[in-house]
């Protein structure tokens, strides 16, 4: 799901290069993993292992902190005082989360200048998901609902993911992540059952976000060649399309209860499989998305800059402000 | 571009009563910067009463390499645990 970057620009897959690693720490590794044990900064790590979780866990970051451009678009249009503080804890959440997912990665030995350096420079990715547009207020219901639905999908496995530090911090997200889920469902909920420009704009949004939702989770299987590795490795515990198929069955009732039609044409129940068979996803839209040409990816670029850059006097400030207080303790 | 701010490890107390846990750590110029900072990140939902913050460069850690060294010789002290003595079932109180 947070793996998008290991498609080259082209889209397509490309294999983790290979680093000749001792064998017997390799083998003491691997027995340490299977066996479910937490690997720690200190302890001996693969390359590999290092370099994937570094990717895969700054660009989680940076979907957290992106994911903050599409809503805070809304607080101040929010409808009421009460669904501007829920949108404001919300955002403020996403910048908790994404902090937490830096200082994690931090304890690989990357740095956080080096991380915001490699997102700024779209060396490194966030979710495709963050770069379409929010148009209605309906858009903040479907995305808490969808959007971190689909992140609960997928962080939930993640807390037993085997490098302890990531795990610990999802254990942290994913507590506060389902209030977020929530608050979006209660504003479809709502609109739903509003006037109908109400429950139109419920399901325009709806009919926005599906697709880009499922799209979430990543490539499918048979296109995820590092896949298996991370799953031997425990860095992923479910694959792509166990987790899209989840999600899938999950939601579609919770669009039934409020009278919101997912729109698919192919989506029916299969007995036989006890799952929902779906339509095909437009995979050719995901990587032009991966590829940067998603609706909006160089507003939410460009916003993420301005504001390191505009924040640069600041920074600067407060370390030239320790430097001389330092000066005159050492002074005194 | 400025150097990066130093690194700070955060404990919260989740309650009087408690210790202080490790809970992550943050960015911050100075130790008044880093409390604030540790309140906005780790207690906003009522998880702490009191926050430790120490600048990550002063933490000495054991060495994962001298693990054996420093944690198996315990194993084979099983005499240090009290189910290793069989006390008989009338005795009470013991």
């Amino acid at each position: 799901m947070y793996t998008t970057e290991l498609k080259d620009k082209n889209g397509k897959a490309a294999a983790a290069p290979a680093i000749a690693e001792d064998p017997a720490k390799l083998a003491a590794f691997e027995a340490r993993v299977a066996a479910d044990d937490f690997i720690e900064p200190k302890d001996w790590m693969p390359e590999a292992y290092r370099k994937t979780l570094v990717r895969q866990m700054s660009q989680h970051a940076h979907s957290e902190i992106v994911g903050m451009l599409p809503e805070g678009n809304w607080i101040t249009r929010a409808p009421s005082l009460r669904r501007k503080a829920v949108l404001l804890a919300k955002v403020q959440d996403e910048g908790g989360h994404g902090l937490y997912l830096y200082a994690a990665a931090e304890t690989l030995g990357t740095s956080r200048d080096e991380m915001f350096a490699a997102l700024h420079s779209g060396r490194a990715k966030y979710s495709t998901i963050f770069n379409y547009p929010t148009l209605t207020w309906a858009d903040i219901g479907a995305i808490g609902w969808l959007v971190d639905g689909a992140a609960i999908m997928n962080q939930v496995p993640l807390q037993r993911t085997s490098y302890g530090p990531y795990a610990r911090a999802m254990v942290r997200i994913c507590k506060e992540e389902s209030f977020h889920q929530r608050q979006g469902y209660e504003i479809m909920m709502v609109l739903a059952a509003g006037s109908p420009a109400q429950k139109r704009m419920a399901q325009d949004a709806l009919n926005r976000w599906w697709w880009p939702s499922l799209m979430m989770f990543g490539p499918p299987d048979d296109n995820s060649p590092n896949s298996a590795q991370s799953m031997r490795w425990r860095i992923k515990r479910d694959t792509n399309d166990q987790l899209r198929q989840k999600f899938v069955d999950v939601t579609v009732p919770q669009a039934d209860a409020i009278g919101l039609t997912v729109p698919d044409p192919s989506l029916r129940w299969n007995e036989e499989r006890g799952a929902h068979d779906f339509g095909e996803i437009d995979w050719e839209e995901f990587y032009a998305v991966v590829r940067g040409e998603g609706p909006v990816a160089k507003e939410r670029m460009a916003a993420r800059v301005n504001a390191w850059e505009e924040g640069a006097w600041v920074r600067e400030a407060a370390l030239a402000h320790e430097a001389k207080r330092g000066a005159r303790l050492a002074a005194e | 571009m400025s150097r990066e701010w130093p690194l700070w490890e955060v404990f919260v107390r989740a309650k009087n009563g408690l210790s202080h846990k490790h809970a992550g750590s943050v960015h911050a110029v100075d130790a008044r910067m880093a409390v604030e900072a540790a309140r906005d990140t780790y207690t906003r939902r009522m998880e702490g009463v009191s926050l430790w913050v120490v600048p990550s460069a002063v933490i000495v850690a054991s060495d994962p390499g001298e693990s054996d060294a420093l944690f198996a010789p315990a194993a084979d002290k099983v005499y240090r645990h009290p189910t290793f003595y069989n006390i008989p079932e009338n005795i009470k109180n013991i």
